[in-house]
């Protein structure tokens, strides 16, 4: 691809290098002279300030050819490299190709280590210090804008350290998770709920699934309206990994706490996004992270394994 | 003020009271700026001067062959790791944060080449610069193989020998085993020199290491070996602004002018007075001891690199001769021109110039050591979560998350304890004891709650407390606390 709109800049490039490069020899040879006094005491014959004059103190003739190699140098450098317009120098070197080089022979240096990650067990890899410090850096890279970089999320965005998994916290399920993300979707529940004051009732209910506190009556009241919630939470509220529904008995609160936070969710509903990781990372680079966010959970485990 | 104030040391006679309006040449002629170089023959000399300096070759090149080889605890005393970043000075650990040393180290080098300088002229390079060692340790090895300045002239000039080039071929041997050992300990300032070593003997060096030791070894063979004065005379930068340091009352190496000339060859028995003649002798020594080449006598010349080399050899001369020594001596040009006594001369070194150099180098020097000795034994740097600004948990706490990285600058596990101050109730939430291998350094995240009764929304400046349980020393740290709107 060319870097100039049209090729009179190629050309205009490449002359004024060119005759820049004759115009420092010929400056070099121009300047090279010099009129002195050698008859007599080796000055130019310039005087200032009425006695201080200038000596003749000729610099070594190696110091010239110095200058001389100097510009043989840029020429043959022009000629190998790309500089002179649109030439792309004998030996094709592009900044692009150069990065891609270093790119595969990064990825050639650490093949191996990932080849002997993908070998071992998810478990195993967790307790592996070096994968875990690999992990680190890819969860640093790629999850902690969201997740936080202690994994333990915010608001609308899953803590991963805290052994409530909303689609199961199987290595080969997180793995699942970060190949295809995951979508969460929350119907807006109102109109099948009933009235308003139904509504209230079954966000009652709702936090007294957990213990949290709340009005037991019109929780009571709230309970026959909940089965319309019981398709995806379960009857018992527990949830249900297979479609992603939290459960509601944890006191865990993802979207935030309190009946209006229930209320909200209940009328207006809400999607939440994990995106797909498969397209940014490897395979293998998804293994390590995959044991990497289940050692969070799973800290005992992956040091005795 | 003395009138002769103006008078530079340069001093070329006026060119018409030589050759007279008209005469031929004094127009000048068209000559090359450049001309090619000859070799300069520099001749042995003893004496006071030559005795320090190999003094000071000696203390330097101990202290540089040597340095690397030095055993502090289980390590090398003093290496420089590029690679992980960690500088060991005996029992100091240094990261690259501790950049300021450094600076503090360069500034108190130059502030002592200026006070040198100006107390008694180019003593760096006439001592202890490495362009100057290393050419005397050259021209020393050169002298064993090849014989004094007279018997290599007379070499160079003939016509090629079997002893010419077995003669050459030893010097240059013994050049290249000097700058490659050279080489191999300046790369041994990076590399644990011992490793290193046995790299060498199974011949599995880095790319890297060999190149530096090639690199370094060559430059040492091409600048002492053959470039020598032309670093100083067309290269060295140095040089060239040594000369705004000098006052009149900087010690220089100086012919005495009155005492010497008229000059003159003359027997040991005559009467110099007699003859009309002054005590130079005119037997052009100090000419050929000189290793830039020039000639004392026509005055202080930006080659000179003040080594005294003439002045060692003009007092073996002035012995022989019976005169008194100190034709060529170190001394001001005040003394020679005003007629001072010694102690007259050394009272006029306490000058404003000098105190000012001494008393600004005094306040750095004790500034740094007391930085040094001040000095915490970790540091710590604290940056707020980019993708978690603020989160609700439990009940209702508000928590922040930091990423907060604790560096380890001693030899031994450190174990820090963590707390935080600014806001009513705010706390650490997660571990609050942290520990940190030796000399490693660590990423930690930290979590900080506080109640939601005290929030005011918005961002609150905070400080993290780090007190180091093992070693003395506690930092503080500062950030923000950021509270969400309800």
């Amino acid at each position: 691809m060319s870097d100039f709109t049209n090729n009179f800049w190629s050309v205009f490039v490449t002359v004024v290098t060119l005759v820049s490069i004759v115009a420092c020899l010929l400056l070099l040879w121009f300047t090279g002279k010099a009129r002195a006094m050698t008859a007599t005491d080796n000055t130019t014959g310039h005087v200032w300030d009425g006695d201080l004059r200038e000596m003749n103190n000729p610099l070594p003739r190696w110091w010239a050819w110095l200058f001389v190699l100097t510009v043989i140098f840029a020429l043959i450098y022009l000629a190998l490299y790309p500089g002179l317009g649109n030439y792309a120098g004998t030996l094709g070197w592009t900044s692009t190709g150069q990065h891609q080089a270093e790119l595969d022979k990064g990825n050639a240096e650490v093949a191996p280590l990932y080849a002997k990650f993908t070998a071992m067990a998810p478990e195993a890899v967790a307790a592996d210090p070096q994968a875990m410090a690999i992990g680190e850096r890819l969860f640093m890279n790629n999850c902690a804008q969201c997740h936080g970089s202690d994994a333990r999320g915010s608001k609308g965005i899953p803590n991963l350290t805290d052994t409530d998994w909303l689609h199961g916290g199987a290595p080969v399920t997180i793995k699942e998770t970060l190949i295809k993300g995951r979508m969460g979707n929350m119907p807006p529940m109102a109109a099948a709920v009933g009235s308003p004051e139904d509504v209230r009732n079954v966000a009652q209910y709702v936090l007294s699934l957990s213990g949290s506190p709340h009005d037991s009556l019109q929780a009571a009241l709230g309970k026959p309206k909940f089965a319309v919630c019981s398709a995806c939470h379960g009857a018992d509220g527990k949830g249900n990994p297979a479609l992603g529904a939290p459960n509601l008995s944890d006191d865990i609160w993802l979207h935030g706490y309190g009946e209006t936070a229930i209320l909200a969710m209940i009328n207006n509903g809400k999607v939440n996004q994990m995106p797909a990781q498969a397209d940014k990372l490897t395979e293998a680079q998804i293994h390590v992270l995959a044991s990497y966010v289940w050692g969070f959970s799973n800290k005992g485990l992956a040091a005795t394994k | 003020m003395p009138p002769e104030r103006k008078v530079i040391p340069i001093r070329p006679e006026p060119l018409a009271a030589v050759v007279g309006e008209g005469a031929p040449g004094v127009n000048g002629e068209m000559i090359s700026l450049y001309a090619s170089h000859e070799t300069i023959y520099p001749r042995s000399v003893s004496g006071l001067f030559s005795r320090w300096r190999w003094a000071m070759v000696v203390l330097t090149q101990l202290v540089f062959y040597g340095l690397p080889w030095l055993e502090w605890g289980q390590r090398q005393a003093v290496l420089f790791d590029l690679g992980a970043r960690r500088f060991y000075i005996f029992g100091l650990v240094l990261y690259p944060q501790d950049f300021i040393y450094l600076t503090g180290l360069l500034v108190i080098s130059a502030l002592s080449l200026f006070l040198f300088t100006a107390v008694a002229g180019r003593l760096w390079c006439g001592y202890a610069c490495p362009q100057t060692v290393y050419t005397e340790i050259f021209l020393w090895i050169e002298k064993q193989v090849e014989g004094d300045r007279s018997a290599r002239m007379r070499r160079d000039a003939q016509p090629l020998s079997l002893v010419w080039l077995w003669r050459k071929s030893a010097k240059h041997g013994l050049w290249l085993a000097v700058a490659l050992w050279t080489g191999f300990t300046f790369v041994g300032y990076f590399t644990p020199v011992r490793e290193l070593g046995r790299e060498l003997m199974q011949a599995s060096l880095s790319a890297w290491e060999l190149f530096w030791t090639l690199f370094y070894g060559f430059a040492t063979y091409g600048n002492a070996g053959f470039m020598r004065e032309q670093v100083c005379k067309h290269m060295c930068p140095y040089a060239r602004f040594q000369s705004a340091m000098f006052d009149r009352d900087t010690l220089i190496v100086t012919y005495d002018q009155a005492r010497g000339e008229p000059r003159g060859g003359r027997s040991r028995k005559a009467d110099p007075e007699a003859l009309r003649l002054g005590a130079c002798v005119d037997c052009s020594l100090c000419v050929q001891v000189c290793p830039t080449g020039i000639d004392i006598r026509q005055g202080l010349q930006y080659e000179c690199i003040g080594c005294g080399a003439c002045a060692d050899v003009c007092d073996t001369v002035m012995d022989k001769m019976g005169y008194s020594r100190g034709l060529v001596k170190y001394t001001t040009e005040n003394a020679m021109s005003l007629g001072w006594t010694r102690a007259q001369t050394l009272h006029h070194v306490l000058r404003p110039r000098i105190l000012v150099y001494a008393s600004v180098l005094g306040a750095i020097v004790v500034a740094m050591l007391v930085s040094l000795s001040l000095r915490t034994p970790f540091k710590v740097d604290v940056v707020h979560d980019r993708g978690v600004a603020a989160r609700i948990v439990g009940a209702g706490q508000i928590e922040n998350v930091y990423r907060m990285q604790l560096m380890n600058a001693t030899e031994s596990a450190q174990h820090y304890k963590l707390s935080v101050k600014g806001l009513p109730g705010l706390a650490i939430s997660s571990e609050p004891l942290v520990s940190v291998a030796a000399t490693q350094s660590r990423w930690v995240a930290v979590r900080v709650q506080m109640a939601p009764e005290n929030a005011v929304p918005g961002s609150h400046p905070i400080r993290f407390e780090i007190d180091s349980l093992d070693a003395e020393g506690h930092l503080s740290e500062r950030s923000v606390f950021l509270v969400p709107q309800p």
